[in-house]
């Protein structure tokens, strides 16, 4: 059991607020994704955890222990709170072998020899890197040392194992490899993982649950698919997903059913049992709608419903197609598997299900209308 | 549980906690980063600030001894009488006003020929074909490694005349004329001794900035159509502009603290300036007359340095700006060339080894500026006491008060430069990981501070610091000791400035990750701080070493007869006429030093770690 709580976390450096009242669950067994531009506050919440900063407001409790309590100055060194960091730049000592780096840690704690060699050995072969035992890091090639930084993380078998954005310094081919890796590593060995990564595709792949970061807020914590399909704010939804997802301005009514929002893609009704909100009054006029590109159907001919524009553009990317069509001048990205042809200025009908689209408020940009 | 509560304006007032208190007291003291910054805080401040307040007090105040001179003092209270006296009465114009622009007009002259010849160096080095590159380097830095006043003995061996008594030198022997006394002593030998001494820094400052200055940078202005005048002014002069202020500075606040050069050739011609002054006071029991001149040579040194930090300020950053070395046209010397290596060679000749070898040649000569077969004697060095030579003093290798010196020497060099390096580093440490902290920024300035105080001045305010037991300080006068505390203070700013760049080169998250694995602070700073700066380590301590080996300015009004050095006791027996004794000791020092460097630069390059930075 290793259940991490965050509750009320502030953290500032001289006057910059860089945590702003972090709440924050990772149950056990959780593969937690801090997800978030750069200098939004995900790192700083991962040291804060690992107990490299000490916030100055706020509590965390790992396993219902307290190990961090800013009113009372109480802070649980880091190597007290059962966990291991693997650094974005590795942090491999450089003066010491594959071996020595490993090991560090069990001569720290004492164990016997025997039992280290042992140790050790398994975490090597684990990340495939026993042969390189007796070479220094900078013998290695990245991604050999990125292993090298997870075996000696690993390998004191931590309940809860911190990444800081681990793949950011690796080349494309390698980062997928590696992610695959990470996941199987997280099944196999049974801790709980918080992992920090701008990279929403990294996130969206590995995670059991996203936590999305800016500005040193916490703005929504769900399931990857979650996330995906319902964004708490028209910003989550412009992070996540790429190619990004179109922004369509309209005016809602009531209706009895629900909501009816007109808007460039014509009249689209959403009932009530996707509104968040029981009581319409508060929803004010104008409102956003969101629709991902794979949910753009283009249609070659005249269909029900389908909404005239012109093939303003195309981008083949080999196992997919972009295209982005223009409606009085508003642009909307499609995406279709496939390989698929147009000719400029081509007119095409769109075909939109209104139970794939998402509402914000236009003024809070919060969400209204869930898929 | 105890609440935060916020204030009006949003500021969140943190609520009295018992745990709160209690907790923070706690990782003060277990906390060793906030422990050792507060003990460092406090040596330093005892060490440094306390020091400099008591001489500044002293200076306003009466003493026991003045009754003796003005009968209305108070011993205690508060006057001006002493600096009256230093700088408005009929002795002021000896005491002060001449030293003071002797010390001036010298510094203003050596600054101008140092930059001067350490630009062109520079320039050749870096800038031209100019051939054997790495033995030129080498030469051009041998003078700065020995000590300045080696030199003005060396002058002395060549240029003495007969106006002071003793043995001439090498002019008057070969051609039979007296050089003038301007040549000999004075003004002249001194700007030039200290120019060839000090243009090593100009050097070193003004080729590591012309490397910086990418040849992309001036590939880049010569594409957009500057001819070669317009690129040497409008980019590279702008990139070193900040190199030449700080050698000026440099230099300019270094020589106007120096006193082994103007004691050498100053004193036997009553041709003072404010450290030789200052010496002379000290000797002569004038201890106030002494602090004040301490003050000025203190105030002088701090404004060059704050007009250095005023005339820089950010364009500092250019230096560190710099393109991808790419592989730079060099400037063509074509027929220059051979003149130039000439010239060069000649003068790096005159300057670093003809004094060289005139010193080692004269410990051999039984009389001082007889240049013949039958002079050469062995005496000075391994000769049994003969009372017709030297009084009856043995060859230096049969005297045990210089083997005791030569101990204490080493002792004293050894300890000193480790201590300092390895507080170098500690202060490193702090500074580098507190750089946003108050304590860090303190610390910084702190250990900085030693670097205003002329070595003179110093030795000057310990002398009186520990000549007797004072609040914590127990009274080290006498005592080896003493001199191990000046030098490492003194060689602070070096060695905190070397540590920090050690220390900043090695990322905090290797610290981290090892806090992580529960490596204490002390394992931490043992196996992966220490291990990780050896190069940085052994570097610093080689410029401690070579620094406290050569020095004289720090130490030779501290040293006692049983504590002397090498250094203050080359001092006392040129003093006392016995040339060819400071010589042969002298020698010694010149070879340990080229020693040491050759064999930690050879060791270094042997133990180049690989790749700090994780």
């Amino acid at each position: 059991m290793s259940q991490i709580v965050l509750s009320d976390i502030n953290k500032y450096y001289d006057k910059v607020h860089v945590l702003k009242d972090v709440n924050l669950v990772v149950e056990d067994g959780d593969f937690m994704t801090l997800l978030g531009p750069s200098g939004c506050g995900k790192t700083t919440t991962l040291r804060v955890i690992a107990g490299l900063e000490n916030p100055q407001e706020g509590r965390i409790t790992i396993d219902n222990k307290e190990v961090t309590n800013a009113i009372e100055a109480y802070y649980v060194p880091p190597s007290k709170r059962g966990l291991n960091l693997v650094f974005q730049s590795y942090a491999l000592w450089p003066h010491m072998t594959v071996k020595e780096n490993v090991s560090f840690g069990l001569t720290i704690k004492k164990l016997s020899k025997k039992l280290i060699e042992e140790k050790v050995e398994n975490a090597l072969k684990r990340m495939r890197i026993f042969e390189y035992m007796d070479r220094y890091p900078s013998e290695l090639s990245g991604g050999q040392q990125q292993r090298v930084a997870i075996a000696r993380a690993i390998v004191s078998e931590p309940k809860i194992l911190l990444l800081d954005e681990p793949l950011s310094n690796l080349d494309a081919k390698l980062r997928v490899d590696m992610r695959s890796e990470l996941k199987r590593l997280h099944r196999d060995l049974n801790t709980t993982i918080i992992y920090v990564t701008h990279d929403q595709v990294e996130a969206l792949t590995m995670s059991t649950k996203i936590a999305i970061f800016f500005e040193g807020n916490l703005v929504q914590v769900d399931t990857p698919k979650n996330i995906y399909n319902n964004p708490a704010s028209k910003k989550v939804a412009d992070f996540i997903g790429n190619p990004r997802i179109n922004f369509i301005e309209g005016k809602c009514t009531r209706i009895i059913e629900g909501l009816e929002v007109d808007s460039i893609l014509g009249k689209m009704k959403f009932y009530n049992n996707k509104l968040l909100r029981k009581n319409m009054e508060s929803i004010k006029e104008k409102v956003i709608m969101a629709l991902r590109p794979e949910h753009v159907n283009i249609k070659r001919d005249l269909c029900d419903g389908g909404i005239e524009g012109k093939i303003y553009s195309i981008l083949p990317a080999g196992s997919e197609t972009l295209i982005q069509v223009d409606i009085n001048g508003t642009r909307i990205m499609g995406k279709v598997i496939g390989q698929e042809d147009f000719d400029y200025d081509q007119t095409v009908w769109l075909d939109i299900d209104s139970k794939k689209v998402n509402v914000f408020e236009q003024e809070t940009e919060n969400l209204i209308v869930t898929i | 549980m105890p609440k935060l509560s916020t204030d009006f304006s949003g500021k969140t007032i943190r609520t009295w906690n018992k745990n709160f208190y209690k907790n923070t007291f706690i990782s003060f003291f277990t906390n060793p980063y906030k422990l050792i910054s507060m003990i460092t805080l406090m040596l330093l401040t005892c060490l440094i600030i306390m020091p400099l307040w008591e001489i500044l007090t002293t200076t306003f105040k009466w003493r026991q001894i003045d009754l003796r001179e003005v009968k209305d003092a108070v011993p205690g209270e508060f006057t001006l009488y002493h600096w009256k006296n230093l700088l408005s009465s009929n002795i002021s114009q000896s005491l002060f006003y001449k030293p003071m622009a002797n010390t001036l007009l010298i510094s203003i002259t050596v600054s101008f020929f140092a930059i001067s010849l350490g630009s062109i160096m520079a320039w050749l080095i870096v800038r031209t074909d100019l051939p054997c590159k790495k033995l030129f380097t080498f030469l051009i830095i041998v003078p700065y490694m020995l000590p300045s006043w080696y030199k003005a003995m060396a002058w002395l061996a060549v240029f003495k005349n007969d106006r002071i008594g003793g043995n001439q030198g090498l002019l008057n022997y070969i051609f039979n004329i007296t050089t003038p006394d301007w040549l000999a002593y004075g003004f002249v030998p001194i700007v030039l001794i200290l120019s060839i001494h000090y243009y090593a820094f100009t050097f070193l400052l003004m080729s590591s900035a012309l490397s910086s200055v990418g040849g992309d940078l001036e590939e880049m202005a010569e594409i957009a159509g500057a001819n070669r005048f317009t690129i040497l002014k409008k980019i590279t002069l702008p990139i070193v502009l900040p190199a030449i202020l700080s050698s000026i500075i440099l230099t300019f606040s270094k020589v106007i603290g120096t006193f082994g050069v103007p004691a050498f050739l100053g004193l036997k011609v009553n041709y003072y300036t404010i450290s030789t002054m200052l010496y002379s006071s000290m000797r002569n029991r004038q201890t106030v007359q002494a602090y004040i001149l301490s003050i000025f040579l203190i105030l002088i040194a701090a404004l060059t340095v704050y007009i250095n930090q005023r005339a820089i300020g950010k364009r500092k950053s250019y230096t560190t700006i710099g393109g991808k070395d790419t592989r730079r046209n060099l400037f063509e010397l074509g027929k220059m060339k051979n003149p130039v290596v000439i010239i060069l060679s000649t003068f790096l000749v005159f300057a670093g080894i003809m004094p060289l070898i005139l010193m080692i040649l004269q410990t051999f000569m039984l009389k001082v500026g007889e240049f013949s077969l039958s002079n050469f004697t062995t005496h000075f060095w391994i000769g049994q006491s003969i009372p017709a030579i030297g009084e009856g003093e043995p060859g230096i290798l049969k005297n045990p008060a210089i083997w005791s010196s030569i101990k204490n020497t080493f002792k004293l060099v050894i300890s000193s430069s480790v201590i300092a390096t390895f507080v170098g580093l500690i202060l490193g440490y702090i500074i580098s990981r507190g750089r946003k902290k108050l304590s860090g920024r303190i610390i910084d300035q702190l250990s900085f501070t030693p670097y205003l105080i002329p070595s003179i001045a110093f030795g000057a305010i310990y002398l009186s610091m520990f000549s007797q037991p004072r609040f914590i300080m127990p009274a080290l006068y006498g005592t080896l000791a003493l001199l191990i505390l000046i030098s490492v203070v003194k060689y602070l700013p070096f060695a905190a400035r070397a540590g920090t760049s050690n220390m900043i080169q090695i990322g905090t998250e290797l610290e981290e990750a090892a806090a992580i694995e529960g490596a204490s602070f002390m394992k931490r700073f043992l196996r992966i701080m220490m291990p990780l700066s050896k190069q940085g380590f052994l570097s610093g301590f080689l410029l401690i070493f070579i620094s406290a080996m050569k020095e004289l300015d720090l130490i030779v009004l501290l040293a006692t007869p049983s504590t002397t050095t090498l250094t203050a006791l080359t001092y006392a027996y040129s003093d006392t006429g016995f040339r060819q004794y400071g010589d042969a000791m002298t020698t010694i020092i010149v070879i340990t030093i080229i020693v040491v460097y050759l064999l930690s630069t050879k060791i270094g390059k042997a133990d180049m770690s690989k790749g700090i930075g994780g």
